[in-house]
């Protein structure tokens, strides 16, 4: 409770406190420009317009991530983004840790590759290509059909299998019992 | 006391064995004291160590696929005090490190904010600065425990040099966050950096407005370009992950972003079959860095060194056992003992040639301890990558060797693992 009023207190101080006057004030188109690749919310706040095709998706991957991944998404020489079981168990080893089987939210594929692959050629992909990749490795998961359009109103729809095993940090939970999972 | 028994206590102890050692091999060569008779290397606008401690560098492992994403260790037990030298603070980055200009360093603080505003390095220092000591370490650090068996060639580098402890100076995030006025509903903030993997995280706002620094020195100087320099995030007692290098951005926003780095890395997989997201506070940790892994020992006295810290606030003592735990003796920790920072602990100790097994293990403010491994084992999932933080044990062999005295567990072998201990590959 204490801590719940100090939050509040902090909070208020933040709108009325004291200020430096140091920073130079920009309006949000401004920030937007700096903005080079935004970052995508699970509620899908920060994707583009456009939308993926899996067979795209297959051409692109083949052409700019098989070297690293694997012609099927079976890993090396880095890491592995197809694999099986569907979610993880206890039993399963950290190489097999893939998109599929661990990663919980499906808008932080569109999120990192636009931020940062190809390894060594970031921000070389279109937000189109971006949804293309995208697609093509949830249907590569087993997450999606061949013919379902992903897009800014479909992705965040996406229901990945590892979210089931998800779950807040105890001693986080403690310190902000108002956190959730998205 | 008699001087027949006097002379048998002498005999006893090392000393009169080392007098009859030394009788054989003079103690000294010529040029043992002899002053130079030249003139030494003259004035230099910027020191390095001698030539002779060129050996003292961070470990990188050989089985490294990429050396631009990955991870290098501190060499822990080469090392003195609590302070990690600038040069040997151990590395962890995604995407290699980048070259930052500070003429043209900028820092754009939007979203949720009545005024979005942008910094430049010199606005930053105009701000009421604060320098704290504080330890960063890796989620991955104590990794190598995760094999199975364990790995007898483990230093204590290897254990737990995924740990540094610097003096940080910068600027609160909250006096910035002032700066720009948080709108309310506003729960969280993005940070990103300008490394080619754009770096991001979630990190609560009341963390922020609690203790964290935007920290543009390191021990005085300023940051390294491996630390982030310009400008990084330090966010005390949590892991190293979420304390963004090379800072660019920070969003404020109301939802978590779920980045690649807190989802598919960073996340714990519990023996339950849970997977736990933002296990941001570092538990307590300790690491004998003397006798340690590697070493080689010599009958005698010796002064039992190592390095403790927790995420959790103070350490408040460190116990050290020579049974495998059946015993604990108390060490004496050297003042300051900080918050979030690393202390060193230390215990006399004459050692008389028997096999033995070190286990140290810390405790904090909180009440916090170590577990041993198979305590561990019992909560967090065998196949895990991160916050491995179970009692190290160093068995000294009759001979003087020290090598890794964790017992394996009787379970099937795990190799290295990867992720950021990196001993394998990361993505």
């Amino acid at each position: 409770m204490a801590k719940k009023v100090f939050f509040v207190v902090a909070l208020l101080g933040l709108a009325l406190g004291a200020r430096y006057g140091l920073g130079t004030p920009i309006s949000e188109e401004l920030a937007a420009q700096y903005d080079l690749r935004p970052v995508v919310l699970p509620d899908g706040r920060g994707l583009p317009p456009g939308e993926g095709k899996v067979a795209e998706g297959e051409r692109i991957y083949a052409e700019k991530c098989a070297s690293c991944h694997g012609a099927r998404g079976e890993g090396y020489p880095f890491n592995r983004l197809v694999a099986e079981p569907f979610p993880i168990t206890p039993d399963t080893e950290p190489v097999e840790y893939a998109i599929g089987n661990y990663w919980p939210y499906a808008t932080t594929l569109y999120d990192y590759i636009r931020r940062a692959m190809p390894f060594g050629a970031p921000g070389t992909l279109t937000d189109e290509e971006v949804y293309h990749l995208v697609a093509f490795l949830l249907y590569m998961n087993g997450i999606i059909e061949a013919d379902e359009p992903i897009n800014q109103k479909t992705l965040p729809q996406v229901r990945m299998p590892a979210r089931e095993l998800l779950d807040v940090d105890p001693e986080t939970k403690r310190r902000f019992p108002w956190l959730t999972l998205p | 006391m008699d001087r027949r028994k006097f002379f048998r206590l002498l005999g006893a102890g090392s000393l009169f064995g080392l007098l009859k050692a030394r009788a054989q091999t003079p103690p000294w060569d010529e040029e043992t004291f002899a002053p130079t008779k030249t003139l030494g290397a003259p004035l230099s606008e910027y020191g390095s160590r001698s030539p002779f401690e060129e050996g003292v560098v961070r470990y990188i492992s050989p089985n490294l696929r990429t050396r631009h994403s990955g991870a290098d260790f501190a060499p822990l037990e080469r090392l003195e005090g609590v302070i990690t030298p600038n040069g040997l603070h151990f590395e962890r980055h995604h995407a290699g490190v980048p070259q930052v200009d500070p003429k043209s360093y900028r820092l754009v603080i939007h979203g949720m904010v009545e005024r979005p505003l942008v910094f430049t390095l010199e606005d930053l220092k105009r701000f009421p600065s604060v320098t704290r000591t504080y330890f960063i370490e890796c989620a991955g650090n104590g990794q190598n425990g995760y094999r199975e068996p364990p790995d007898p060639n483990l230093t204590a580098t290897r254990s737990r040099g995924l740990a540094s402890n610097a003096s940080w100076t910068g600027v609160p995030l909250a006096l910035l966050l002032k700066e720009a006025g948080v709108k309310p509903g506003a729960r969280w903030l993005i940070p990103e950096g300008m490394d080619a993997a754009m770096y991001t995280r979630s990190l609560p706002l009341e963390k922020a407005m609690e203790d964290v620094l935007v920290a543009y020195a390191q021990n005085g100087e300023a940051l390294r370009p491996e630390q982030g320099y310009p400008v990084r995030l330090v966010v005390p007692g949590w892991e190293g992950s979420i304390q963004v290098k090379w800072l660019r951005r920070i969003l404020v926003t109301d939802q978590p972003a779920m980045a690649k780095d807190e989802t598919s890395e960073y996340t714990d997989v519990m023996a339950d079959g849970k997977v736990l997201a933002f296990t941001w506070v570092m538990e307590p940790q300790s690491i004998v860095t003397y006798p340690s892994g590697g070493q080689v020992i010599k009958p005698g006295f010796h002064e039992i060194r190592g390095l403790a810290w927790s995420g959790f606030g103070r350490i408040t003592k460190v116990e050290i056992s020579l049974d495998e735990g059946r015993t604990w003796r108390q060490a004496t920790l050297e003042a300051p003992v900080e918050r979030y920072a690393f202390v060193r602990f230390k215990m006399p100790w004459q050692w008389r040639g028997e096999e033995v097994v070190l286990w140290s293990r810390a405790w904090d403010e909180k009440g916090n301890t170590q577990l041993t491994r198979e305590e561990f084992f019992r909560r967090w999932g065998k196949n895990n990558r991160y916050h491995y933080n179970a009692i190290q044990a160093w068995r000294i062999l009759p001979d003087g060797r020290v090598v890794n005295g964790d017992r394996p567990l009787g379970v099937r072998a795990v190799g290295p693992v990867g992720g950021c201990d990196g001993e394998v590959f990361d993505g």
